[in-house]
């Protein structure tokens, strides 16, 4: 660390909890342990006092050492920071010496404490608005400064993307070198690839190992497909780069037609392969879902198996089936280490699968990863494109979530 | 079952029944077959995957080391340029004339830059010095047999002189195979002989560790609070449901998207380095945090409503109840959870690409504010270079990063099943 200083002030914080618990925890004990046993007055274990007292000088102590960090945030001193380490030291003793004049058998000590871990805890699951508060909050930030620049019309529905052109105020480079419609394109057009792939291989995978297979091929299929799942995204990237890219330039080779190496067939096949697993555990999960009744029913009106499990629970189980498959494009589309390492950088409107395209998180990594210059129009397109790409996926989980749940309960 | 017999079937019903009965049996079989390809199809692309990326990189576990005996030349201590000094001296050594043509292709063959780092660390003094260095990448692909000599020279990269001077060494006993330490124990370098993962092992670890801290207790502690004590009726209710709804959603957030996050609020609204470890963890708790809610919150779903129900009839609070009797028993599946979260933070690459984590980094991070490379980012920025000896060393990367999650992954799983069976007991 390059500066210890606060480091230091959280360990006397600490020390000064350590404390507050022991000497509460003596004086406590020495009150209600002589009124043991038998009944006792004492609303409260010693153990209760002392965790109280702990916790209002851990309070006290968090809150003195945000203010100082904030203050000496801009210019460290020794004088502030001797100023700072005084208020630790004295602050904290206003409320063990509350705690201390709290020591009495009628104190609830224990419906206190409880309060203030349940208080909490309450602050912790609300982490998870702050999160999303964060995301949404950067993205419109950073992007409603880039619609400064670029028009949110030309970037929607342009169909010109080329951010390396630099741009001059009014001049001609100006429109059409954001247009993301090409990018927007590309993005769906890998997805595409990858569910022709995953969408079919997964849901039959889910089916056959859950009505078909023997209890030997499922003991190997089932802990290999989620070793798919298990393969960091940059792997399959990588995968896609040295084997599946040069695989399918050979075979076009052969067959006499020249494709480079970097296509979007190759990103979607790989992306497709490791959606598989997402694909069939949620769809295995809604098959199961589906009362035996119906399929005793359909298999009693004579129907092979495969015609009970398309005609009634294939039927059945679709909006789930359907929300999986929404899960699994909303994956695809903000899937980054593979189109980062296979779809290439060129934007290409094109509907050709053997050139290459790109995608909005490709262009978000080639966006920030290139210039360190905050503020240009450059980064700041990263963040418009981050923005639809949340919009994209949040519109999709919610479909997916919705469609499941109203599912959940049809059979209920 | 009879029913199902074809033969019994086919003298009861019509010829045209029979037909279709026929059709319908293809159909079932065509169906099967169906089922079959696709999970053939996974296991072959896994397969493929897994034997593309260990014969590309089992070789570079090993390396060729070269020992060579210089005379540096009296006049060439004067030399300034080390690069001249040592081609120069190789030349002696291969007794072959000193132009520029030959001077490039003997510096091909060793790792210059290391051979050069020893010569400068020597004493420089005219006399005869003992350099034990790297095989250069050219040469270690060759002696791996990843360059074919039965080529014309033209189509190869080595020339025929440069297999000559290896053959040389090699029948001097000059030339040996070793483990390749410096895979792990050197960091990130422009030469593919001397790059290792130090630096990206330090920086994941740390990463890692950072973001465990973070988002262990936080999301053990929202799941717990989501689980017993958050309201469930009215506005409170409301909001509970709103947070529930939230966390799941930010679980299928493009990890980009958090990347995105990081960037404009650690590191442009409150100023943090780029590319240091502190951040990645900050991000990748961010990350973590749902999955290890979701992950925690099934563990203890799991468990009997009558137990809290017990504690709190014999007068416990329902804090105590909640976490001396309900908590205890969703552990195991909560640690399981905690861990695959981990396994999937240390493969995360994206978002610490945003943060700036792709800086070439050549020293061993010491601490959270030094910048360094994670596992995923290396091999990242290794895979875009072109060269056999590149990808060998990525895959050997990869294979390292695989085998590390494997080791996680399977403690994750024996920990539960022990803990489980305790519990049991």
């Amino acid at each position: 660390m390059n500066d210890p200083v606060p480091l230091y002030m959280l360990i006397i914080i600490a020390a000064l909890m350590v404390g507050a618990y022991r000497i509460i925890y003596g004086r406590a004990a020495r009150l209600v342990v002589p009124s043991l046993p038998g009944p006792t007055q004492a609303r409260a274990q010693p153990r209760h006092h002392a965790r109280f007292a702990a916790a209002l000088t851990g309070l006290m102590g968090v809150t003195v050492y945000l203010i100082g960090l904030s203050l000496r945030a801009d210019a460290p001193s020794v004088g502030m920071d001797g100023l700072w380490l005084l208020a630790l030291i004295i602050l904290p003793t206003l409320p063990i010496a509350l705690s201390i004049s709290n020591v009495r058998l009628d104190f609830a000590a224990r419906s206190y404490v409880e309060r203030l871990a349940e208080t909490g805890l309450m602050l912790l699951a609300l982490v998870a608005l702050l999160t999303t508060f964060g995301i949404v909050a950067s993205l419109v930030f950073e992007a409603t400064l880039f619609f400064r620049d670029v028009s949110i019309l030309e970037f929607l529905f342009g169909i010109q993307w080329s951010p390396q052109t630099p741009i001059r105020a009014g001049g001609e480079g100006q429109s059409g070198a954001f247009g993301a419609v090409p990018v927007f394109a590309g993005t769906f057009f890998i997805a595409g690839i990858a569910m022709l792939v995953a969408g079919p291989v997964g849901l039959m995978v889910a089916i056959y190992l859950s009505e078909y297979a023997s209890t030997r091929t499922r003991a190997v299929a089932k802990p290999a497909i989620e070793v798919l799942a298990g393969i960091p995204t940059v792997v399959y990237g990588f995968f896609a780069l040295i084997s599946v890219g040069p695989a399918i330039r050979d075979t076009a080779a052969w067959l006499g037609a020249d494709v480079a190496t970097q296509s979007s067939l190759a990103a979607g096949l790989v992306m497709g392969v490791m959606i598989i697993p997402l694909v069939s555990s949620l769809s295995d999960d809604v098959i199961r879902a589906v009362p035996q009744s119906l399929r005793d029913s359909s298999t009693a009106l004579g129907a092979t198996k495969s015609e009970t499990l398309i005609r009634v629970v294939f039927r059945s189980a679709l909006p789930g089936i359907i929300g999986a498959f929404l899960l699994a494009i909303s994956r695809a589309i903000g899937e980054t280490m593979i189109v980062v390492m296979a779809a290439g950088r060129a934007a290409n409107l094109t509907a050709n699968p053997f050139e290459a395209v790109t995608t909005v998180t490709v262009q978000i990594v080639a966006l920030l990863t290139g210039d360190q210059v905050f503020d240009s129009p450059r980064t700041l397109a990263a963040f418009a494109l981050g923005l639809v790409l949340f919009v994209i996926t949040l519109l999709l989980n919610f479909g997916a979530l919705a469609v499941v749940n109203r599912y959940r309960t049809r059979f209920e | 079952m009879s029913a199902a017999d074809p033969t019994q079937m086919s003298t009861l019903a019509t010829p045209s029944v029979a037909a279709q009965m026929r059709k319908r049996r293809a159909a079932e079989r065509r169906f099967r077959a169906y089922g079959r390809a696709a999970v053939a199809f996974s296991m072959a692309a896994l397969a493929w995957l897994l034997i593309s990326i260990v014969s590309t990189g089992a070789s570079a576990f090993t390396q060729h080391w070269v020992t060579i005996d210089l005379n540096i030349a009296a006049q060439d201590a004067e030399v300034p340029n080390d690069r001249r000094r040592l081609s120069d001296a190789m030349a002696r050594f291969f007794d072959v004339p000193a132009d520029a043509q030959t001077r490039r292709e003997l510096l091909q063959i060793v790792s210059a830059s290391a051979a050069t780092a020893d010569l400068r660390a020597g004493d420089g003094d005219a006399g005869s010095v003992r350099l034990r260095v790297p095989a250069s990448d050219l040469m270690d692909q060759y002696l791996k047999g990843h360059i074919d000599p039965a080529l014309p020279e033209d189509q190869r990269k080595i020339t025929d002189r440069q297999v000559e001077w290896i053959a040389r060494l090699d029948s001097q006993g000059r030339v040996s195979r070793q483990f390749n330490r410096g895979l792990f124990a050197n960091p990130d370098s422009r030469d593919p002989e001397r790059a290792g993962l130090a630096s990206a092992i330090f920086g994941s670890v740390m990463i890692v560790l950072i973001a465990s801290a973070l988002a262990l207790p936080v999301g053990v502690g929202a799941a717990i609070y989501l689980d017993s004590f958050a309201p469930q009726t009215g506005w409170g209710g409301r909001l509970t449901r709103f947070v529930e709804v939230n966390i799941n959603n930010l679980a299928a957030v493009p990890s980009i998207v958090f990347g995105l996050l990081g960037l404009a609020v650690f590191i442009n609204f409150f100023g943090l380095q780029r590319s240091i470890p502190l951040v990645g963890g900050l991000v990748l708790a961010l990350r973590m945090f749902p999955t290890i809610v979701i992950a925690s919150r099934a563990a203890l779903g799991v468990v009997p409503a009558s137990l809290t129900d017990s504690a709190l009839s014999l007068g416990a609070s329902r804090m105590q109840a909640v976490f001396n009797h309900r908590v205890p028993l969703a552990a195991p599946g909560m640690l399981t959870g905690s861990i695959i979260g981990m396994a999937q933070a240390l493969g995360e690459t994206a978002p610490l690409l945003m943060i700036g984590m792709v800086a070439f980094v050549t020293a061993v991070p010491t601490s959270p504010m030094d910048p360094a490379t994670a596992l995923p980012v290396q091999i990242f920025l290794w895979s875009g270079s072109a060269e056999a000896a590149w990808a060998e060393r990525t895959s050997a990367a990869i294979i390292t990063l695989l085998v590390v999650l494997m080791i996680i992954n399977g403690v994750a799983i024996t920990l539960r099943e022990r803990l489980q069976r305790r519990r049991k007991l």
